[in-house]
């Protein structure tokens, strides 16, 4: 499988992300900036990772939605290649439309780093399938602007057809997201959004592996 | 008109609103044999206030020790370098924001944050970790909550978004900063040792360049601010604090990185305090070289700014360079490409003098040397600091070790900080090893199989006004001590000193007995000075802060899979007080117990015996590097009582403990006597391991007691009301929150 990580300026997990998908597949991603004409042409996962796009000026993930190099991610995502959008990553993929609903300022109004638990709703997927359908696991959290929302209509189909991908569990929703959501799928399956941050909880060092199996699963499966 | 407010008249009036004494002025004139005018003016109290200039500090900062087998770059550059092996090094300093954090708490703060990082990453290091000491009022002060949650918003906004891990740092309060709180922000980063950048400009000719944002008038005598006393108008002030951009600064991070790698850089000087003229006569001066700026050339974001505000401008993520000419376009393609402005605003000259042009029009030509080397150096008057008498023996006042235990637990001093430090990003990065919560953070170091770094900021300023030479040394003391208790040998320290009115002979004791016991600590445990700031004038209407000399200090663990925490590992384990005098506690004086739950503030700050202190640290060490231990928690505040409760709450696992009879419970439990640890070890009470590490203890000249036993749902100290883990935890996790949210006070 070939990963390309794009890179807008204020983007600051980019090099996290690019440590999880090296230390899991072995391989190092494409390091896309957000100025380049386009995508590799053989690549079967994009992602784009966290941290403050131009500086969450505006809004979070506007302005970085609205470059050109969104349209090429567009077109991938319509062919079916896989897109997967952390923290940040999740804000711009809303913003640019690949996915539905808003991510706004969490309901205690402040930044929050913490880790909480996750439960897998949809483990029948590419990007969940190294964990069983139920499973609750360890994650960490780090941002100000998560509390997802949709209308009641949006929420109701997203919950229909299996596009709920984690539910923040046993009480440890960190910003008032709506049914403790915490990643969303778009209706094909190939574009994930998540808040959390599994590239943080993969190897000894972190203080477990909890996040790897996102990455063995997505990276595994096609390679 | 080209002239127009530099032919200001220069009253008597106008000099003493730059901060700057008659006698000083005097001293001027007499330098450059006329009078100065008005942008030159500006510029010399931008040189000579006390922030720039450490005019009060000086002489006694000689005298601390600066240099050591790993040090690369003791203090007088941006941050010290200390080397860690495998030609790598660690870039840290800590500095000051204390008067911008009281007028706007989110700015001051963030922009503290912003200074910090930059003053690291100008030597070609990239972060890796910050911390923040942080000390506020009065919980019951009226400004309190604002400030706290003001500053510690700013600090994480501007660090999260930069993308650096707070691992650490300290939150206090007392009254004493009510009218004057203290935001002190540490960064470090890493580097090679051969890819080291410096602030000393070479050659003659050469284009200096602008980089980084534009300037404009946020800020303008910001360094002078920083260096008086607040009074009732410190309301007017708010147009001196800067505004920060987390996202300039973090392309501007990758932007000098990026171009360091080109080879393009001669020399770097951040604009921190005083901007432009700072940077620049630092750059010039350093190198021997006159430095010609034309200020038509600096980008500016507002319209008609003087030549007064371009010089003395503090808006942030600005940056100087002396650049090989030949590499002016690769350099230019690397700015662009991070759209950040990128001009040739002067150049290097051999004549010593530091030129500015506007319009046309020389609007300032003073030597640039006795800029920075003849500021006014003070040997100012101090008095012999009056320490309390002892206590009275047997002035012990009672309380039950369980409640009194419940209460220290919940109390403002002692209480979890995790409302602070979940706002703050502590794990971006993917190396944070130990986040806040512990003795120190850890991170290990990228790109290396087992090594890893801690950080401890450090200093008990209740200490430090009974008595500044003992709470000196106990800043060190302690920092060097939170850096061993994870198992990391302390490499070296960075200082902060923050203190009232230098000019009251009282307060420059202070500062002068401090530094003397700074200074000795540092000499007896091997841990130089490397870099660091002073922050005086820290007073409001007339009343002094209580002397906070903090302490930021940087620890290397060779392997980081041998490092201590302070969660017990498991049930039945031995535990044992390691450097405790045969009474295990004793010394009640300034302790959180009088303080806190009797409102008693004497007696005297508690001896650092620095020889027990080194071989204490050293033997705990030892016992974590060779797997023995398995926990580790130094003694501070609250003393072995409040100890063995955070190592149980870290944990959820309780514990055993047997009292020492004939002994008065409270000195055992709450005493504050210096150069203890807790430590657990997974050994037969009975077994010969056990016995060997007890024979290694004395040859050591330490004392190691096995004081009880972990395990169980409660923690019980001796004879005293077993208290549940679950209570302690509730108690400390309880007070932040609420107090935040109004319930408590």
């Amino acid at each position: 499988m070939k990963s390309a990580v794009i890179v807008f300026p204020g983007l600051n997990r980019d090099r996290d992300m690019i440590a999880a998908l090296t230390k899991v597949s072995g391989t190092a991603p494409t390091t896309v900036w957000h100025q380049d004409a386009d995508l590799p042409d053989d690549v079967d996962l994009i992602v784009i990772p966290g941290g403050f796009s131009y500086g969450d000026y505006l809004r979070c993930g506007a302005i970085a939605a609205r470059s050109p190099i969104m349209d090429k991610v567009r077109e991938r995502a319509a062919r079916g290649v896989k897109v997967l959008g952390v923290c940040n990553g999740f804000q711009i993929l809303i913003e640019a439309g690949l996915l539905p609903g808003a991510l706004m300022r969490n309901m205690s109004l402040k930044f929050v780093c913490r880790e909480v638990k996750l439960e897998v709703v949809n483990a029948d997927t590419a990007f969940t399938r190294g964990y069983s359908q139920g499973q609750v696991f360890r994650c960490p959290v780090a941002h100000h602007d998560g509390n997802y929302f949709a209308d009641a209509e949006t929420i109701a189909r997203l919950e229909g057809n299996g596009q709920v991908a984690f539910r923040y569990a046993e009480g440890t929703n960190p910003n008032g997201s709506i049914n403790d959501i915490a990643g969303i799928f778009n209706e094909q399956k190939n574009v994930l959004g998540l808040m959390p941050h599994p590239e943080n909880l993969i190897e000894a060092a972190h203080g477990g592996d909890d996040g790897r199996a996102l990455f063995s699963g997505l990276l595994g499966q096609a390679a | 008109m080209t002239s127009y407010q530099n032919n200001i008249a220069i009253t008597p009036q106008l000099v003493a609103d730059h901060g700057l004494k008659p006698d000083e002025f005097d001293k001027i004139v007499a330098l450059i044999g006329r009078q100065p005018t008005y942008t030159e003016l500006g510029i010399f109290s931008a040189m000579w206030n006390e922030h720039c200039s450490y005019k009060s500090s000086k002489k006694w900062l000689k005298t601390l020790p600066t240099s050591g087998p790993r040090v690369i770059q003791g203090p007088g550059e941006n941050a010290g370098v200390v080397d860690i092996g495998d030609g790598q090094a660690v870039v840290f300093k800590m500095e000051s924001h204390n008067h911008p954090s009281y007028i706007e708490p989110y700015q001051g703060a963030a922009t503290g944050v912003g200074g910090i990082l930059r003053d690291v990453f100008t030597m070609g290091a990239r972060p890796v970790a910050a911390m923040n000491a942080l000390r506020f009022g009065s919980p019951d002060h009226e400004k309190t909550r604002h400030l706290v949650s003001g500053v510690v918003a700013g600090v994480g906004g501007y660090g999260n978004a930069f993308g650096v891990p707070t691992v650490g740092g300290e939150v206090e309060f007392d009254e004493r900063y009510n009218g004057n709180i203290l935001v002190n922000a540490f960064a470090a980063g890493l580097a090679d040792t051969d890819k080291i950048f410096y602030s000393e400009a070479k050659g003659v000719g050469l284009p200096v360049v602008y980089l980084g944002a534009k300037t404009g008038r946020d800020g303008v005598g910001g360094a002078t601010m920083a260096s008086a006393e607040f009074g009732d108008d410190i309301e007017e002030k708010r147009p001196t604090v800067q505004v920060g951009d987390p996202f300039t600064e973090k392309r501007l991070l990758e932007a000098c990185l990026e171009l360091m790698q080109t080879g393009a850089v001669i020399a770097i000087q951040d604009m921190g305090a005083a901007g432009l003229t700072c940077s620049a006569v630092e750059m010039g001066a350093k190198g021997d070289l006159g430095i010609e700026l034309d200020l038509d050339k600096v980008p500016v974001r507002e319209v008609q700014m003087t030549p007064y505000e371009m010089m003395l401008s503090e808006s942030q993520e600005r940056m100087l360079m002396v650049l090989h000419p030949e590499k002016e376009a690769v350099a230019r393609a690397v700015f662009e490409k991070w759209e950040l402005d990128f001009a040739t605003v002067g150049k290097t000259t051999d004549d010593l003098r530091f030129r500015v042009m506007w319009q046309g029009a020389e609007v300032a030509n003073l030597p640039i040397k006795e800029l920075g080397d003849e500021a006014p150096e003070y040997d100012r008057p101090w008095t012999e600091p009056k320490t309390p008498a002892p206590l009275a023996s047997g002035d012990v006042p009672q309380m039950g070790v369980a409640d009194a235990l419940l209460k220290l637990m919940g109390s403002h001093q002692i209480a979890s900080r995790r409302w602070v430090y979940e706002q703050y990003d502590t794990l971006i990065q993917g190396n944070s090893l130990q986040r806040p919560g512990g003795d120190a953070g850890v991170i290990r170091v990228e790109g290396h199989t087992s090594k890893a770094l801690a950080f401890s900021s450090d200093v008990t300023p209740r200490y430090c006004e009974a008595d500044p030479y003992e709470g000196g040394k106990q800043a060190v003391a302690e920092c060097w001590r939170n850096l061993t208790a994870t198992g990391a040998e302390p490499l070296a320290a960075t200082d902060n000193l923050n203190f009232g009115n230098p000019e009251r002979p009282e307060i420059m004791g202070q500062l002068v007995h401090a530094i003397k016991g700074i200074g000795e600590a540092c000499t007896a445990l091997d841990f130089p000075i490397v870099s660091g700031n002073v922050s005086l004038y820290n007073e409001t209407n007339g009343r002094g802060i209580l002397p906070t000399p903090t302490i930021g200090g940087v620890g290397l663990l060779p392997d980081w899979n041998k490092m201590a925490r302070i969660g017990f590992a498991g049930a039945d384990q031995v535990i044992l007080l390691v450097g405790a005098p045969a009474s295990r506690g004793t010394h009640l004086g300034q302790s959180v117990y009088l303080r806190d739950l009797f409102g008693r503030k004497d007696g005297p700050a508690p001896h650092v015996d620095l020889a027990h202190e080194k071989r204490t640290g050293d033997f705990v060490r030892n016992l974590i590097r060779s797997g023995v231990a398995t926990a580790c928690h130094d003694l501070s505040d609250g003393g072995l009582a409040v100890g063995l409760a955070e190592m149980a709450v870290a944990s959820g696992i309780g514990a055993t403990i047997t009292d020492l009879e004939d002994q008065n419970p409270i000195l055992q439990y709450f005493g504050e006597d210096q150069g203890r640890y807790l430590v657990t070890v997974d050994l037969d009470p009975q077994g010969e391991a056990l016995a060997a590490l007890w024979r290694d203890a004395e040859a050591a000249g330490v004392f190691a007691p096995w004081i009880g036993t972990t395990g169980g749902p409660d923690l019980v100290l001796g004879a005293a009301r077993p208290v549940p883990v679950a209570a302690l935890k509730a108690a400390h996790e309880g007070w932040f929150p609420s107090y935040m949210d109004g319930v408590a006070a």
